[in-house]
């Protein structure tokens, strides 16, 4: 199988981080130029306001307060002048933040957006065996959490640009006014930028860390009340009770951690801009006695302090972001890099009746490595996310040089015990396998040359977990499909499900909630197989698909399947021996071989450990039957 | 019978003020050293007004701004003082910050310590299942969404109420007209703020909805990704994500732009009040009333007003969740657990134990939002006599809602009678202590719930004290050492989350070797139902027959094997106890065991007997 090529390591070394920093800033800035470039617009009109206000206050100080203050009489017109000047910088700067901030947001959603749609594609495209080698956390992880953590770097770039420009700008007025000013200026923004980076930087792990703790105690939590009927029968309250204080503890612990890092940074970020500012005064009053400059040009630099001191913070917070998108980012990218996508032929699987299927020399192994294990998959999905077979790791195990032909119309079990291949079989069947030797055909042909709309119509299967969609029942049979009510009725009636969806509230309308969580097991597995029926493959595989089914209605459900005029070729993966007995030739499977073939009776007869295998339920199911 | 989720908006039963009240009083932590942590955050507020100040004394007097020509020395004064002033702030806010993050946090890993334990007191965790989501949101993100707000939002709030409180002090001080310039330019601002504040309440809860709409899609595409393929529907799933997508983005830019507008609001106001105080000033310096230094200085602490009303319409909201939160919290520690463990209870008598019921009757408590109970529901067990010998086993059996999992509950003392006595060997049940009830009498769940961790660690619930030596020992009795030597690492193998790495039935295995190291005197087993492969049906017969060996046993049956093995059956039909006897006495007379019988045997019918 042509496994997807995931090489990219992350970089570890600071510099590499940098690089890759400048890589994902680079890749936001390609991928959504517009609100970049106008955000920017923004940020060059704030950052020109911002040192405008200063001009403007230094210039009402100089030549309309001081002059009229001291002469006592006012310049009317002069005033005016002033007044509108600082007005007018005011709003000229409140378009600027408008500007600035509207197009920031709109740059990180449209990122978030766009990325999200490509990661969602490839999963879509890429293989089963690719999504068996994920978790779901761990998908679902890539295509919000992560996402969503890449493009936090979007925001403050604009206003990365104001502040660069401001900084810029104020240098300059310094330079040219003063030297002695701009020494002053120049030793206090680079500490107050250094002290922002180290705070965003060691912030950013602590909170890091008390985040997982929360994660821990709500774990906890979760787990504890979902099991209260064992803690409580066991009189086991009280050790949970010490169970969960130690692990809040050590929450608080790490909370008080962050909050201590807060108290120990935020005042010195604070602070260093007033000390600049003290500083300038000072140096000011000898540069004013000097002649050098005047008394409207030093509260001019005072204000202008306090101006830029705030946008300098965007830097330590944009160094701080760099690592996380970078981490982000590199799983993003190993998504969108994955390769191997199924490709279809164009052979249409149509025909009459059931379809003749074989395996051929197949071999099938399910790659030793596991899934690709990123440390930090999300925070658990929820009690109801499914082990299943495809996410889950599993115990499916391979196949060797498997041959197996199934004729037209039959009805054949698979049977063997826990692991013997039996699903991975039925997977190969539907092509949601490729083999990774031999091949596998549908009426001759091999599957791979069949067309993906032929694969959907003449094939299905239901699986022993039975997914249902967030919709109404029809719809979970429809699959949004095109059939008639009556369609839909006669499927469901074929799998028994028809009288348990007469009694819902909307009958056939109804909603089943998100995975079907208002309905039971075995309701679920009838939907799910009624989905299958509507279809009326010429290929139909049950992989334990009855496995939740009270007994009694799953033989009614075999022996109509039967019975009904339905079309298949029938593949059941089954444990019980009331399904078992139902089929034509039953396959007995060990270790992924065939070790016999024959009616449920000869094997019973002739195979030990088939007739072991299946007496253990004899024993556990039928003991009453007699 | 059923109960409403305790999670749904409500009509909050307490105001605001009075949840703080509470909630301070229940915290006692958080009182303790307030009144430093206040004299400091009054010397952290007040510092902000040291720069402005200084400024303003030092262009006056020190730069001659005011015609008095330079005065270098003044001026250094100026700065040497403020600096030291500065300093002192800055240490004084660091300590506070300190101490309310301690004060905050060990408050609030208290009470969530005894949120817990009184949620595990409380029977609704194990009668609705629909409940147990928010309770768990009780103890954590609850208590996470308060200790965020008091450790950010709460925090800025104070400071920033008194920042204001200061500035509008220093600026009284210095003119009062300027002031009022000040003021009035602001008040437009605060009602702005406030509306736009409320409209991006809604439009980040629009947000947070469609990041779950979108969370959902995302996750049935992915768990569902078989059945996707499978049935060819990849068009139609990916436009379904292409839309919870771009709704999300919708919805993230109307948030995005009221965020914006509101902060370029408040430039506007500031620009607008820098514009008034220019103008005014200007007008009463001509008239000697204020110094240039003084326009200077207001213009610097209108910088430090605006800073503390967009906190404060930002975290206001923040703040009313919090309040919510504490008082949902108060209002789970408010529900009356309804099985108490008795003061001065006896223990049971050494060895086995029988069983009375005497006239039992229970019905459901129906429960209003908040879990409180407003009164009862229809009977779901009524008149039930019923004595039990010790070591006999039991099977009860009944349909759907005939009242067969109310009897092991009241057996069990999961919850108490409505009416009539439960008696173990003699014992009034609710006169038992729990230290001993839990110890002789023992339930196995239908679905053998695990914990995250090893076997073994699953195991020693039942027996907190055993050895390791004693537990394996224990695997070995119940012929499960064959399944350990099959895993990868034995008894250490790690079971999962919820025991998800093991199959249902070997979930069971686990339970029930749990059940056995607990060495009980009365077993109640709730019988799986899920179909399990052979191999693992034979262990668990094999281990069932070793842990039910001495001991009375009460199993609820779903299957016909055990009912016909007990010595006794009794059938519950809507509630009452219809037939008790021997499995042959029962299915020879007319009645409902005959005919539930009847429809099992039609279930397994097709087991052909080779």
């Amino acid at each position: 199988m042509g496994a997807a090529t995931e090489t990219s390591t992350p970089p570890t070394t600071p510099q590499g981080v940098f690089k890759r920093g400048m890589y994902v800033l680079w890749v936001a800035l390609r991928n959504a130029p517009g609100p970049f470039a106008l955000g920017a617009v923004g940020a060059v009109v704030f950052a020109a306001a911002t040192v405008g206000s200063a001009l403007a206050l230094g210039w009402v100080t100089d030549e309309v307060l001081e002059p009229s203050f001291a002469a006592g009489e006012l310049e009317t017109g002069l005033l005016w002048l002033g007044v509108a000047l600082v007005v007018g910088v005011g709003v000229l700067k409140a378009v600027g933040v408008v500007l600035r901030r509207y197009y920031a947001f709109l740059a990180q959603f449209d990122l978030q957006a766009e990325f999200r749609r490509q990661v969602t594609r490839r999963y879509l495209a890429l293989p089963m065996s690719w999504h068996r080698r994920h978790s779901t956390g761990e998908l679902l992880s890539n295509a919000n959490a992560d996402v969503e953590t890449t493009f936090h770097i979007a925001p403050p770039l604009p206003m990365a640009l104001s502040a660069t420009l401001m900084v810029g700008g104020t240098g300059y007025l310094l330079l040219v006014t003063d030297p002695f000013l701009a020494a002053v200026g120049f030793s206090v923004g680079p500490m107050l930028v250094l002290a922002n980076w180290i705070y965003q930087h060691r912030m950013r792990h602590a909170a890091m860390v008390a985040q997982q703790a929360r994660a821990d105690v709500a774990d906890v939590a979760h787990e504890s009340f979902d099991g209260a009927l064992v803690i409580k029968t066991m009189g086991r309250e009280h050790a949970e009770g010490e169970r969960f204080r130690a692990i809040s503890e050590d929450l608080r612990d790490k909370m008080i951690r962050v909050g201590r890092l807060r108290a120990a940074f935020d005042p010195v970020i604070e602070g260093l801009p007033n000390v600049g500012i003290l500083l300038v005064l000072g140096v000011g009053a000898y540069r004013v006695q000097a002649g050098a400059v005047t008394v409207g040009e030093v509260v001019q630099f005072t204000f202008l302090f306090r101006l830029v001191a705030l946008p300098l913070r965007i830097f330590g917070m944009l160094l701080g972001e760099i690592p996380r998108a970078v981490v982000g980012w590199d799983r993003v990218e190993r998504v969108l890099r994955s390769e191997g996508d199924v490709v279809h032929g164009e052979a249409s699987g149509a025909g009459r009746g059931g379809a003749e299927t074989a395996l051929e020399r197949v071999t099938y192994q399910y790659p030793d490595t596991g899934r690709d294990d990123l440390s930090d998959a999300l925070a658990p999905v929820g009690s109801d996310a499914p082990a299943d077979m495809w996410h889950a790791g599993g115990e499916a195990r391979g196949l060797e040089a498997i041959d197996l032909d199934i004729p037209a119309g039959r009805t054949v079990a698979l049977v063997g015990p826990t692991g013997a291949g039996k699903s991975t079989i039925a997977a190969l069947m539907v092509r949601l396998l490729d083999p990774d030797l031999g091949r596998i055909t549908f009426d001759g042909v091999d599957l791979r040359e069949l067309s993906h709309e032929s694969l959907a119509a003449h094939i299905a299967i239901v699986f022993q977990e039975a997914f249902l969609f967030d919709g109404t029942v029809e719809h979970n049979i429809t699959l949004g499909d095109d059939y008639t009510r009556d369609e839909v009725v006669e499927a469901a009636r074929l799998a028994r499900a028809d009288g348990f969806i007469g009694s819902l509230p909307d009958g056939y309308d109804t909603e089943v909630g998100e995975r079907g969580a208002t309905l039971s097991g075995g309701q679920r597995q009838r939907i799910a197989l009624a989905r299958a029926l509507i279809r009326r493959p010429r290929l139909l595989v049950l992989d334990d698909a009855t496995s939740a089914v009270d007994p009694a209605v799953e033989s009614e459900i075999l022996t109509g399947l039967a019975e009904a005029s339905m079309p298949s070729t029938v593949v059941i993966v089954a444990y019980r021996t009331s399904s078992i007995t139902l089929a034509d030739e039953v396959l007995f499977l060990e270790q992924g071989r065939i070790q016999a073939r024959g009616s449920h009776r000869r094997l019973l007869e002739t195979v030990p450990a088939y007739a072991t295998l299946v007496t253990a339920y004899e024993q556990a199911d039928d003991e009453g039957a007699q | 019978m059923s109960t409403p989720p305790v999670d749904q908006p409500l009509e909050p039963t307490q105001g605001a003020w009075e949840t703080i009240v509470r909630g301070v009083r229940m915290s006692p932590e958080l009182r303790d050293g307030l009144r430093l942590t206040l004299v400091l955050a009054a010397l952290a507020t007040a510092g902000r007004a040291i720069v402005p100040l200084a400024v303003r004394y030092a262009t006056d007097h020190g730069l001659g701004a005011a015609g008095t020509g330079i005065d270098i020395p003044m001026t250094m004064v100026v700065v040497v003082v403020a600096g030291v002033a500065v300093m002192v702030t800055m240490v004084a806010s660091g300590l506070m910050n300190a101490r309310l993050a301690v004060a905050v946090e060990t408050a609030l890993s208290n009470l969530r310590t005894r949120a817990f334990r009184h949620v595990h007191e409380l029977s609704s965790l194990h009668q609705a299942a629909q409940q147990r989501g928010a309770l768990t949101s009780r103890v954590s993100t609850d208590i996470d969404t308060m200790s965020r707000f008091m450790q950010f939002g709460g925090l800025h709030l104070v400071v920033a109420a008194g920042q204001l409180v200061i500035a509008t002090g220093v600026m009284l001080f210095l003119s009062w007209r300027l002031t009022l310039v000040v003021l009035v330019s602001f008040v437009p601002f605060v009602l702005l703020g406030r509306w736009i504040q409320r409209r991006l309440t809604t439009a980040y809860l629009l947000v947070r909805e469609r990041i779950a709409q979108l969370l959902g899609v995302l996750a049935e595409t992915v768990v569902g990704a078989p059945v996707v393929r499978a049935y060819g529907i990849e068009a139609r799933t990916q436009d379904r994500l292409d839309r919870a997508v771009d709704d999300h983005r919708r919805a993230a830019m109307r948030a995005g732009r009221l965020s914006a507008w509101f902060s370029s609001s408040a430039e506007v106001f500031a620009a607008l009040a820098t514009g008034g105080v220019v103008l005014v000033g200007a007008l009463l310096g001509v008239g000697g009333t204020v110094t240039p230094g003084t326009v200077v200085a207001f213009i610097f602490l209108i910088a430090l007003f605006v800073e503390p009303v967009m906190i404060a319409a930002e975290v206001i909201n923040e703040g009313q969740n919090a309040v919510a939160c504490w008082r949902r919290v108060q209002e789970v520690l408010d529900l009356e657990p309804d099985v108490l463990d008795p003061v001065d209870g006896d223990d049971l008598e050494p060895g086995p134990v029988g069983i009375e019921f005497d006239h039992v009757g229970f019905r459901y408590p129906v429960r209003d939002a908040h879990g409180q109970v407003v009164g009862p529901g229809a009977w779901a067990l009524r008149g039930v006599d019923v004595e039990i010998e010790p070591r006999s086993k039991v099977a009860v059996v009944g349909e759907t809602g005939s009242g067969k999992t109310t009897f092991a509950k009241l057996l069990t003392r999961l919850m108490d009678v409505t009416e009539g006595e439960v008696r173990l060997s003699g014992l009034p049940i609710h006169d038992i202590r729990f230290a001993s009830l839990r110890r002789r009498v023992v339930m196995v769940p239908q679905e053998g719930m695990l914990f995250s961790g090893t076997i073994l660690d699953n195991i020693r619930h039942g027996a907190p004290e055993a050895g390791d030596q004693q537990l394996a020992g224990a695997m070995a009795d119940l012929g499960l050492a064959d399944w350990l030597a099959e895993l990868p690492e034995g008894i250490h193998t790690q079971v999962g989350e919820r025991g998800s790495a093991l199959s249902a039935g070997e979930r069971q295995l686990v339970a029930l070797a749990r059940a056995y190291v607990a060495d009980p005197d009365l077993l109640v087993l709730d019988e799986a139902t899920s179909a399990v492969d052979p191999a693992t049906e034979q262990r668990l017969q094999r281990a069932l027959a070793g842990l039910i060996e001495g001991r009375t046993t009460v199993t609820i049956a779903h299957r016909l094997s055990t009912a016909e093995t007990s010595d006794e059956v009794l059938v519950f039909d809507q509630g009452r106890l219809v037939q008790r006897g021997h499995h042959l006495e029962l299915v020879a007379a007319e009645g409902v065991y005959a005919r539930l019988h009847a429809s099992w045997v039609v279930g397994t019918s097709g087991a052909g007997r080779g």
